[in-house]
């Protein structure tokens, strides 16, 4: 229970961070807003074009910009070495990881669903019936991407290159994400919506062997 | 043994399997002579996912001896199974264009090994991107861990979703089975290729462990 005691000061201090500047919320949904736009661009967004394509997408957008928003998470606490101080103020380093990565998992799905009635509209898809449902995909798929780019964000600002390191460390592992993630989204703004429990499961299941991965070598992952 | 005499052991192996596979197998009935860049195509794959195999276990055993010697072996096995996989993925095409009509499908497999080799170029780039060698080790193996973690998860993903690949015809289950030349001419390729596995990583590794020994020395120059 100290774990949890930790990191809920812990995330309180990360969205106390963001909500006094949201830097990272206004660049991402105004990211994810242009490569929206500019998607529209490359085919033809009529109703049944887009339900094939929109959710795909979607998805990728969110993915790239989850890769540019992870990036401050652990090269932020390098300025004034305040790492240091964090690693000592915890009982488990793990609750450090993981309000780290409930604080992006919550940015993430703030901006995705802020995101998602302009979709719908820029693509001529209807999302009013199914809007609770795309959530949960989108809540499912976000901490699919947050665990895995939470750790990497540690790893990449060790790096040299780091603004290049952390796309390419983290898009070719979340191809199991991009993949159930479309699937669910697209069944969901079919003409007749149906909810994929399979790829619902898939992407809990995901996030389960990412999360115990990190917790089990995430201590390591704070080593200077 | 030295190794340049293994590698004229492995030649001969390799010209005398090369021999077996061309003239002493059987000509596949319906796929014809293609068929037989499978001896060289499935080899490599198995190779390559040993090597990747061998490279989790360096990762595995360096994050928690910290011995150099497993740091040298995974960077080793890596970038030979880097150099297997795309055998692999050139021989795939050449094998499909004739026999299924296109290069390329976003088939389980070939995606898998796709995003494979995209993880352990990752891998590669990422050691090239930290000079700290302790902290070039910790971090790299911290990511092949996630990196090898994944390799189910894309897998079943893929497979769930589409596939084409032709099933499994060794260890395939009932039905399933090779021409005894044939299997014959696997086997050794098998052998063969394996020798050659062994050899590169050996050799791989011997120039890390002077790379290593170059930079202490040189770190003890300018010390003095």
């Amino acid at each position: 229970m100290a774990v949890l005691a930790d990191t809920t000061v812990l995330l309180g201090k990360e969205l106390r961070t963001e909500f006094r500047s949201r830097e990272l919320l206004t660049t991402t949904v105004v990211f994810i807003l242009v490569v929206v736009v500019l998607f529209s661009f490359t085919f033809d967004p009529s109703a049944g074009e887009s339900r094939r394509f929109g959710p795909g997408l979607l998805w990728l957008s969110f993915l790239f910009a989850a890769s540019l928003m992870l990036q401050p998470c652990f090269l932020r606490e390098q300025n004034n070495d305040t790492l240091s101080a964090l690693r000592l103020s915890v009982r488990d380093p793990f609750s450090i990881f993981l309000a780290k990565l409930s604080a992006n998992t919550l940015f993430l799905l703030l901006t995705e669903v802020l995101m998602l009635p302009v979709f719908a509209i820029l693509y001529n898809v209807h999302i009013l019936g199914v809007f609770l449902q795309l959530v949960l995909v989108l809540f499912l798929g976000s901490l699919g991407v947050a665990i895995p780019g939470t750790a990497f964000s540690a790893i990449s600002a060790q790096a040299r290159m780091r603004e290049l390191m952390l796309p390419l460390l983290l898009l070719p592992l979340l191809t199991p994400v991009l993949i159930a993630s479309t699937e669910a989204t697209r069944a969901l703004l079919d003409a007749n919506p149906v909810l994929r429990a399979d790829w619902l499961g898939f992407l809990a299941g995901f996030d389960v062997v990412f999360l115990t991965a990190l917790w089990l070598f995430g201590e390591y992952l704070l080593e200077e | 043994m030295k190794s340049s005499f293994k590698a004229a052991i492995l030649f001969v192996l390799i010209a005398v399997t090369g021999y077996l596979a061309f003239y002493y197998a059987p000509i596949e009935r319906s796929m014809g002579v293609i068929q037989k860049i499978f001896y060289l195509h499935i080899s490599c794959a198995f190779s390559a996912f040993v090597a990747f195999g061998t490279c989790f276990y360096a990762n595995l055993r360096y994050v928690f001896t910290r011995e150099a010697k497993s740091d040298w072996l995974g960077v080793s096995a890596a970038e030979v199974g880097l150099a297997f996989i795309t055998v692999v993925l050139v021989t795939g095409p050449i094998w499909a264009h004739p026999v299924w009509g296109i290069w390329w499908t976003w088939d389980a497999r070939l995606t898998l090994t796709f995003v494979l080799g995209l993880l352990y170029l990752s891998y590669l780039l990422l050691r090239s991107m930290i000079e700290e060698p302790d902290k070039r080790a910790l971090f790299s193996a911290l990511f092949g861990i996630f990196a090898f973690l994944d390799v189910p998860l894309v897998y079943f993903s893929i497979r769930w979703w589409r596939t084409q690949h032709p099933q499994p015809v060794i260890l395939g289950g009932p039905g399933s089975g090779l021409e005894p030349r044939m299997r014959v001419s696997y086997l050794l390729m098998w052998g063969a290729l394996t020798g050659v596995l062994i050899l590169l990583v050996s050799a791989r590794y011997r120039l890390e462990a002077l790379r290593a020994s170059v930079e202490d020395l040189r770190r003890e120059a300018e010390v003095r």
